[in-house]
């Protein structure tokens, strides 16, 4: 009997987990194109010197490339201020989401792990808030945004210190799909 | 659809835990100031019945006391005789020991499962008894007896209840750092018979004990936001009280246990207090400021409700009464005072306070507005006062893991509570048992 249920609760686990694993879409990875966000770079087609057999190049997703490579802004302690260049992030989202009223992006917000846990909930979400103000501004239309924050639990970066605290002062733009 | 079948398995992770989830356990050693601690003797309890002992009583009893941090037992082996009874005791023999109390006992067999527990206790200058009780007690509820002794000795020795017979909620962490499990765990006060109460893939938040200790108001991320929850520590039975848009955070009781202080910030992104009753879903907007309002906590005589507000630039204490009204400011030391705890009686308050770049627990004296730091480690947070008012139970770093540790309300002496599985984090401290 307690062999049955401890089965079901081992899949019960790898379920949840199969469910999250599709929530963490920070697409940072270098496979996009290169870091300056520019739509060139690694992303063009080999030309044609490399002959027939060149071989094949991995294309990333030819929406916006700040949409797809951008998907996190950064905070200073203590603040929900955004910066000059998450202003410019945020404003290619906004365009982005008016452009494709389809989608729907949830807007994860988080702190570093100093002081209290609940007080850090307050500050995931004023950054989260601050994020949705300005993609509003820039055309994102309220019911495709939605606000969450994590505070201090979900750190992207393990560990402790100024470098790591920075990592985790953000708000995640995740998108539904 | 989805949703429900995976809610639907959730719950029978949960059945099967909270029937049968053992799990690793605290380990609780003093690392700081037992210089003032009275010597005491627990003798071995002696054994009437065959074979061996049924329970070490003796050794619970003396744990206890040592965690106090107000006794020091002498260890068994400095011991020149072991009397079980008042008229054993040469009190030669401990006074040659600078023993000041001697506590001796014995378990009388009464049936196959059942006990009869007695115990003296005894002034070794004087030679006079103390205390004597003897009580029956079933045999899988000998550690909680031996725990109720401990109590009745320290509130006699002391004038102060004790809290042995108390238990922790915290939140335990375990598994991969990057993907982990999160366990909302209910121990006894010294870490042993550890059960969880809710295992989650999400963040589980603010465990808060009802005022007669059978329900733990919580925070789970279950469904995507957070959202509060009720659950029964007997049955497990558990239910949402608040999912509203938004955040639904910080739960607080009432001390009628009949509603919740919390926050929510209703969707706009404005965080604020209010009070929820529970049975009628009734709720009373308490804050309206545009700043982070949090992290409310109810005075013990229900009059008001201190909370964290961050309206003047950095987070500050304040209170407002209970039924609405004006808020006050409370702390006005430093730069960062959040997460109140008023003291069960009402005096003092402990808070998570910023020294120099360090967030260290502090208390404040709430008649004279005189702020104390406790605690001395970088990243403390999430003070919780033991019932009788004594002890503050909290979470510290240790590396790069998350530890509890316990300091007296005077800061004098310290204690680590190490888990042996994963982190703990965010103890809350039981109220008495209610009888």
């Amino acid at each position: 009997m307690k062999q049955w249920s401890k089965g079901i609760a081992f899949g019960a686990m790898a379920l949840i987990l199969a469910g999250c694993a599709g929530k963490s879409g920070t697409a940072t990875d270098d496979e996009f194109g290169s870091e300056s966000g520019s739509a060139g770079g690694a992303l063009s087609w080999p030309d044609d010197e490399g002959g027939a057999d060149g071989s094949a190049m991995p294309i990333g997703d030819d929406r916006a490339s700040v949409v797809m490579n951008d998907r996190i802004v950064y905070f200073a302690y203590d603040s929900a201020e955004l910066d000059d260049g998450s202003i410019e992030i945020l404003k290619q989202h906004g365009r982005y989401l008016a452009d494709n009223p389809g989608e729907t992006v949830r807007l994860e917000g988080h702190a570093d792990e100093r002081g209290s846990r609940e007080y850090n909930i307050g500050l995931g979400e004023r950054r989260a808030v601050a994020v949705q103000s300005m993609l509003l501004i820039h055309g994102a239309a309220p019911e495709q945004l939605v606000t969450v924050s994590y505070g201090e639990e979900r750190p992207a970066s393990l560990g402790t210190g100024d470098e790591v605290w920075a990592l985790n002062r953000r708000v995640e733009l995740a998108y539904a799909r | 659809m989805r949703g429900m079948v995976l809610r639907r398995l959730l719950l029978l992770v949960l059945t099967w835990l909270v029937s049968g989830g053992a799990l690793a356990e605290l380990k609780i050693e003093i690392t700081r100031g037992q210089g003032e601690a009275v010597p005491i003797a627990v003798v071995p309890f002696g054994w009437t019945g065959d074979g061996a002992a049924p329970y070490d009583i003796a050794g619970v009893v003396a744990n206890d006391l040592a965690r106090s941090g107000r006794f020091q037992p002498i260890p068994e082996r400095d011991m020149l005789q072991k009397p079980t009874t008042g008229a054993a005791i040469d009190f030669a023999d401990w006074r040659i020991l600078d023993t000041q109390v001697i506590v001796v006992g014995q378990i009388l067999p009464v049936g196959a499962d059942s006990f009869t527990l007695e115990f003296r206790v005894f002034d070794v200058f004087r030679g006079e008894q103390l205390l004597g009780f003897r009580m029956p007690s079933e045999r899988d509820q000998l550690r909680a007896t031996a725990h109720r002794i401990s109590d009745m000795i320290f509130e006699k020795l002391t004038g102060i209840p004790g809290v042995a017979a108390t238990r922790i909620a915290y939140v335990n962490v375990v598994g991969d750092p990057r993907q982990p499990v999160y366990r909302l765990v209910v121990a006894d006060a010294d870490g042993e018979n550890a059960r969880v109460m809710l295992e989650s893939l999400q963040p589980i938040m603010s465990p808060a004990w009802s005022p007669d200790g059978r329900n733990l108001a919580y925070v789970s991320f279950e469904n995507g936001g957070s959202q509060v929850f009720v659950q029964s520590l007997r049955s497990g039975a558990r239910k949402r009280v608040s999912a509203r848009r938004g955040i639904n955070s910080a739960p607080s009781w009432s001390p009628d246990g009949k509603r919740l202080a919390l926050t929510l910030s209703r969707g706009d992104g404005n965080l604020d207090v209010y009070t929820l009753e529970i049975a009628t879903q009734v709720l009373t907007r308490l804050t309206d400021w545009p700043s982070i309002e949090t992290e409310p906590n109810w005075s013990a005589d229900g009059e008001q409700v201190y909370f964290t507000s961050d309206r003047t630039g950095g987070p500050q204490i304040y209170k407002i009464p209970a039924a609405g009204g004006r808020p006050e400011r409370v702390t006005f030391e430093g730069s960062y005072n959040a997460r109140p705890r008023v003291s069960p009686d009402g005096k003092r308050m402990v808070v998570v306070h910023n020294d120099r770049g360090n967030y260290r627990i502090a208390v404040v004296d709430l008649e004279r507005a005189y702020l104390q730091i406790l605690t001395d480690g970088n990243l403390d947070e999430s003070p919780s006062f033991a019932p009788n008012g004594q002890v503050i139970i909290y979470a510290a770093r240790e590396g790069a893991r998350g530890v509890l540790s316990l300091v007296s309300v005077d800061g004098r002496v310290a204690q680590r509570v190490a888990a042996t599985d994963g982190e703990v984090r965010e103890p809350a401290w039981s109220p008495f048992p209610v009888n």
